[in-house]
């Protein structure tokens, strides 16, 4: 099952969590790990290369939106069938992947996005109001009504990956990635995750105010720079 | 006092225009980017000469003092430019990424699977 099933893994100084990460994704049978390093100050890229993953590494750091396009670029390169974005920190659940990805080994969608909200798992109150301010940002703009707009756990078929351009090399792909299949009406579906939190992912990833801020007028700028 | 204002306009007008000339010899920028400094720059040497007719210009948009008119117009122009550098500045730095993508692409490496089974 897991034959073409990429598992793309963009990683930024975890060198704490990227050893958790691929174990367990290994345990689990998923042996198509791409790993990029983006250009990591600490030992992230020598720990991943202690296992049989892919190791990409960028000369100079990128941002997340950057590393996730070139490993899904990579995939695709290496006739991947379906792509899995997940993340480096170890807040996601390999548990999860199965409902993730079922939708799309079932052919009922093209592109399945984790939810944190839909089954209520615990998410800290001031991430849980930032997180929300971009579900209604989302509607706002591009008239999408999702529950989790910034859940980097997802899976998307072939074509989907095909289809989905990320020119957003920050944090803002993650809603860019909600703008394109508006766009490109491309079948999507949530589906509930759970998102482990500790001290360590809260301080990191979409978690600022300040962040969310330079997301969103990123994106105001955007829809005017075209 | 008014000539030595009047006297730098133009002398800051003239480097200006002689810079953007010698970008355009480089090919640094184009007919139009060469175009569009030469008319800025001589209508700043003009307005320098002819507060007047800054005046007239303010009337028409319904602006009652001239170097107010200037002002916003400066401004306008200012944010504009700034938009010009950001879609600029954002073209590069995809560029970048491209290129840092295409390198990571080509050096990709399978790790050695010594610690397959580590926790």
């Amino acid at each position: 099952m897991t034959d073409k099933i990429f598992i793309v893994i963009p990683a930024f100084n975890e060198e704490k969590a990227i050893s958790g990460v691929i174990s367990n994704l290994l345990k689990a049978n998923y042996d198509k790990i791409v790993v990029i390093d983006d250009h990591s100050g600490d030992n992230t890229y020598a720990i991943a290369s202690e296992f049989p993953v892919y190791l990409l590494q960028h000369a100079i750091n990128r941002g997340q939106g950057a590393s996730l396009k070139t490993g899904i670029d990579f995939a695709l390169q290496n006739d991947a069938n379906v792509i899995v974005t997940f993340d480096s920190d170890g807040q996601h659940r390999v548990e999860d992947l199965k409902s993730i990805l079922e939708p799309i080994l079932k052919g009922e969608a093209d592109i399945t996005i984790g939810s944190r909200f839909i089954e209520k798992s615990k998410v800290p109150f001031f991430r849980k109001i930032l997180l929300k301010g971009s579900v209604l940002v989302m509607f706002l703009f591009y008239r999408i009504k999702m529950s989790d707009a910034h859940n980097g756990l997802r899976a998307m078929s072939k074509t989907a990956a095909k289809k989905i351009s990320i020119t957003c090399d920050r944090m803002a792909h993650a809603s860019e990635i909600i703008e394109e299949i508006h766009k490109k009406k491309i079948r999507f579906k949530e589906v509930p995750v759970t998102i482990k939190y500790d001290k360590e992912t809260l301080k990191k990833g979409h978690g600022s105010y300040l962040g969310a801020v330079k997301v969103i007028a990123g994106m105001i700028l955007k829809k005017i720079a075209r | 006092m008014y000539w030595i204002i009047k006297l730098c306009i133009v002398l800051v007008a003239l480097f200006a225009i002689s810079r953007a000339f010698l970008r355009f010899k480089d090919k640094k920028i184009s007919r139009q980017g060469l175009l569009f400094w030469t008319i800025l720059w001589t209508l700043a040497v003009v307005f320098a000469f002819a507060p007047h007719g800054v005046s007239y210009f303010a009337d028409l948009v319904g602006i009652k003092r001239g170097t107010d008119f200037v002002a916003y117009l400066s401004i306008i122009l200012l944010f504009y430019m700034i938009f010009r550098i950001y879609v600029k500045f954002e073209s590069l730095e995809q560029n970048i990424s491209t290129l840092t993508r295409e390198l990571a692409i080509r050096g990709f490496k399978k790790g050695n699977g010594k610690n397959r089974m580590a926790d």
